[in-house]
């Protein structure tokens, strides 16, 4: 088969494809995005009919995928780590439902927060679910895995977590393609209780699930993704987890470490393997891509025997993601560190691009605030986070999805006015429309800013589910029509849109104010697609 | 036969079509590569920078270790010195000059030219300046790219071949463009 170069995320979209897929689920979400994009680009898929359109967000998605995989049919759900909190209460009880079509949850993490406000690792969440986790350390390995993730999921039942990190998802590299597999047909389970999770059932399945944690294991120990290197020096043992293992490789001539190398990409990770290691080796060094969640359960929670060197030991550093220097620092490697940056340079932090409509916005909103002091325009997550810097120094808080509006409505519970929340139309319809219902309910009085660029911004220019909705839900929710106002985020509007903002500010109660003006990088990219079609 | 290069340059200037053809011309040539790439939050105008590996030879980590990199080829002059703790002591530094000032405290231009005359091993110049009077503003990049050209291991050809490869689709006139922008960069290299 052809050979392709594709990114890590692609060739997973490719590889679900060629595992006879029949939809994705997935909200946008750094590093994890182009999963989704590849999908919906590609020829074959469309033909073949793959659902691939965006999800309102991740719990929606992973739900709706499990509805696939009760109709016996394969389905991927892809979002970022963070995401998987969104969807922590299907994921939870999917573990004891089990899977009936192949079913997948592609996890992309994000260590070192590139674009992210935490980087939890995903694994704990297999190990606390109790599934199977896959991560693969090279772009043909992830190709291969999927498909073995979907094989995996149909034979023992059970949803897999497909866990990446940024470097996985965002390198490119050679792949070679398999022969494609045809989509499952339409097939329900043979149990037609096993997706009635009543606490009789629940306790049945749950039982079930822990009988196959041996399988689990036993199917990590054989089938061949994680692998025991023999080596002649035996006074370090390494367990290489993940892309750490490529870390590990590029430290040594011909990619040929001298020490027993255990590479690890299925989880649990198997005990005879580990056990070998422990009576051969002096000292075993892990390296983990995340948290140090295997590190500490072979050391203990009170380090016994001292033997065990990562994270938590100072050996390496405690955050972070690794790469090929700091693991070299670890093995006792000289340093190779080139010349210094010179003084001059300078940093050069993301920012709010010429023409963005927010840029208005937020203009606008610190002119009408101005006499209100600071500290009380909470934000939400989304390029209009970036307010956050410099010139404008507009808001006071980041937290999650959705959280300007509540997190708004608890300080003007607690006595903070005028208190404003700032979310975007995607996040809106994400994770902020239960928030203004509560609010509304609660008559709150708070003046929320729906920031409507159409579209979802941050991750490259999704379909939004609040296109063209936006006043009809406000107005379904209960805010009154007098108080929703609309305003067009243009320096010309400078004065008019201060002054409605002002308007709504005095208003005790809840106020929604819809900034509408198309994204400056979508608005060029369609442009760029109407001339070119000339 | 092994390149580690680091492209570097600001978010939303296009770093990715330079790797996107010396890539190209690596796979052509049955080469093996690894290349890492910023997407998300940066690309709003932040430093950007991807490690591109070619090599004969299977290729480990997808990041270059520091001080392995054999080249760095910049579109923005400061973002070329951003990188030097990653360049090898023979590495060359292939970089376009026109700067991108989205930053209040840039620093002034003569600073930054000054420091990159003191590196061992530049080729530095107006790529932007060069593209224009080219008659195809947006060919900076192509530029550059051919400038680089004589450090990456591969015969010229196999650049001209990828870009006629890359850019076919968009018709003779685009792929022109960047052969002319590609040959112009080389001639400015030397």
């Amino acid at each position: 088969m052809q050979k392709l170069l594709l990114l890590g995320d692609e060739a997973i979209a490719q590889g679900a494809l060629d595992a006879g897929l029949s939809g994705v689920y997935a909200y946008p979400g750094t590093p994890s995005t182009e999963i989704t994009e590849y999908i919906q680009n590609n020829k074959d898929a469309r033909e073949r009919g793959v659902h691939c359109t965006w999800s309102v967000n991740e719990k929606t998605a992973m739900e709706t995928a499990v509805g696939v995989s009760y109709a016996g049919k394969r389905a991927l759900v892809c979002m970022k780590h963070v995401g998987l909190n969104v969807a922590a209460d299907p994921f939870t009880n999917s573990a004891i439902t089990g899977a009936n079509g192949g079913l997948v949850y592609l996890i992309a993490d994000d260590p070192s927060m590139h674009s992210s406000q935490d980087e939890q690792d995903s694994r704990f969440y297999a190990r606390f679910a109790q599934i199977p986790c896959l991560e693969p350390s090279s772009q043909q390995e992830a190709y291969d895995m999927i498909r073995y993730a979907f094989d995996l999921s149909e034979s023992m039942r059970t949803p897999v977590l497909f866990r990446v990190t940024t470097r996985m998802a965002h390198s490119r590299s050679g792949v070679e393609r398999r022969e494609p597999r045809k989509a499952n047909d339409l097939k329900l389970c043979d149990n037609p209780k096993q997706f009635i999770l009543l606490p009789a059932n629940a306790r049945k399945q749950y039982r079930e699930l822990l009988a196959k944690q041996d399988a689990f294991e036993q199917h990590a120990q054989k089938d061949g993704f994680n692998r025991y290197e023999d080596g002649a020096d035996k006074k370090l043992g390494i367990i290489a987890c993940g892309i750490a293992y490529n870390y590990l490789l590029e430290n040594y001539d011909n990619l040929k470490c001298p020490h027993p190398v255990l590479k690890i990409s299925q989880y649990p990770i198997p005990r005879a393997d580990v056990q070998r290691m422990m009576d051969e080796c002096e000292k075993i060094l892990v390296l983990e891509e995340g948290y140090p969640i295997y590190e500490e359960l072979l050391r203990g929670y009170m380090n016994n025997g001292g033997r065990i060197l990562g994270r938590m030991d100072g050996t390496l550093p405690r955050d972070g993601e690794l790469n090929p220097n700091i693991v070299a620092k670890a093995l006792g490697m000289p340093a190779t560190k080139g010349a210094p940056v010179p003084e001059l340079v300078v940093a050069r932090p993301p920012a709010l691009c010429v023409g963005c409509p927010h840029v208005d916005s937020y203009l606008a909103l610190n002119e009408a605030m101005k006499d209100h002091g600071k500290g009380k325009v909470f934000a939400d997550i989304g390029c209009y986070t970036l307010g956050a810097m410099p010139p404008y120094n507009a808001i006071c808080s980041t937290l999650d999805m959705g959280a300007s509006i509540t997190m708004a409505k608890g300080a003007a519970d607690s006595g903070l006015s005028p208190v404003v929340a700032v979310i975007g139309d995607s996040t809106f319809t994400h994770s902020g429309m239960t928030g203004l219902l509560e609010a509304v309910n609660d008559k709150a009085s708070i003046t929320v800013m729906i920031m409507d660029n159409s579209t979802t911004g941050m991750t490259g220019g999704q379909d939004s589910h609040a296109f063209g909705k936006i006043e009809q839900i406000c107005l379904g929710l209960g805010v009154e029509k007098e108080h929703i106002r609309l305003m067009k985020p243009l320096k010309a509007n400078h004065e008019e849109n201060v002054q409605i903002i002002k308007e709504e500010l005095a208003y005790k109660g809840v106020s929604v104010i819809v900034p509408r003006r198309e994204c400056i990088q979508t608005l060029n990219r369609r442009m760029k697609q109407q001339a070119a079609k000339k | 036969m092994k390149k580690d290069i680091i492209l570097a340059g600001v978010g939303g200037q296009g770093i990715l079509s330079i790797a996107t053809v010396i890539g190209r011309a690596a796979v052509e040539n049955n080469m093996f590569l690894k290349q890492a790439e910023v997407h998300g939050m940066s690309q709003r105008g932040g430093d950007v920078q991807s490690h591109l590996r070619i090599s004969t030879d299977p290729i480990a980590s997808d990041l270059i270790p520091e001080g392995k990199a054999d080249l760095i080829i910049s579109v923005e002059p400061m973002e070329a010195l951003r990188y030097l703790p990653m360049l090898h002591a023979d590495g060359w530094i292939v970089t376009n000059t026109e700067p991108f000032k989205n930053v209040p405290n840039y620093p002034d231009d003569q600073v930054v030219f000054d420091a990159l005359k003191k590196q061992p091993h530049v080729t530095a110049f107006n790529a932007d300046q060069v593209a224009k009077d080219l008659g195809s503003a947006r060919s900076a990049n192509m530029v550059i790219l051919g400038a680089a050209a004589r450090h990456l291991g591969l015969p010229f050809e196999e650049f001209e071949k990828a870009i006629r490869a890359i850019f076919g689709a968009k018709g003779d006139a685009v792929v022109e463009s960047n052969l002319t922008a590609l040959r112009k960069g080389a001639e400015l290299g030397k």
